[in-house]
């Protein structure tokens, strides 16, 4: 069994996919309408295209606004990923308006750091030494 | 004051807590766990730092605010003046060489 795809919710895909891949930097890999509006959008990294996706997901369903909401205040990021410099990712984006709850900070083996994805959700990302 | 003030220093959980808020204020209930776990090998569930968080909280040690979507918490060392009060410190530079 292997990790192919995960998935994150967002509260608008166009918006997601413009953050996910202009300002995140991963490539859009999937793009399927499916219903009325919502679509099967996937991104990859841009490292490894034949990699584990990311399902930008719709949020429509009831139950998720009130599980991000108590996530959120309390700094509880959806979603992990791991970057060569921690520190540089944080200047990096700092620079384009992302807005961090948790500026790096050096946490025993890895360096840690968490930003809002504007879509809803915290993410966190983080370097390991090698 | 007093009572609410020393049972929340009498844990060393809650005092290393106040370490790091102490190293950096602001923050959120995740990083203080991702510091207890990461940094000091504190195994606690984070219902367990949050209630050790409402205790140095109702001493007023520690302050809570929101800004926008997030919690964030500040340390507020504020009430330990009650203790030197209480029990003052001497005012001299240099307590061992005190020439008379």
């Amino acid at each position: 069994m292997k990790i192919h795809l995960t998935s994150i919710f967002v509260d608008d895909q166009a918006k997601a996919e413009h953050f996910y891949t202009e300002v995140l930097g991963f490539v859009k890999k999937h793009d399927v309408p499916v219903g009325e509006k919502d679509r099967w959008l996937t991104v990859v990294s841009p490292d490894e295209p034949g990699g584990t996706e990311l399902l930008l997901e719709p949020a429509g369903h009831p139950a998720v606004k009130p599980y991000r909401d108590t996530l959120v205040a309390d700094g509880i990021p959806l979603a992990q990923f791991a970057v060569d410099d921690v520190r540089a990712e944080y200047e990096r984006l700092r620079a384009l308006g992302v807005v961090f709850t948790q500026e790096p900070v050096e946490m025993g083996p890895v360096t840690t750091a968490v930003f809002d994805d504007t879509c809803g959700n915290l993410i966190q990302i983080a370097t390991k030494p090698e | 004051m007093a009572d609410d003030l020393f049972k929340a220093l009498a844990d060393p959980t809650r005092r290393t807590i106040l370490d790091e808020l102490a190293e950096q204020s602001g923050q959120t209930l995740f990083e203080i766990c991702g510091r207890l776990s990461m940094k000091h090998q504190l195994g606690i569930s984070r219902q367990g730092v949050s209630q050790h968080l409402a205790v140095l909280e109702a001493a007023g040690l520690v302050e809570t605010r929101r800004e926008g979507r997030y919690k964030f918490h500040d340390l507020n060392t504020a009430p330990l003046r009650h203790i030197a009060e209480r029990w003052p410190v001497p005012d001299t530079s240099g307590p061992e060489e005190s020439t008379s």
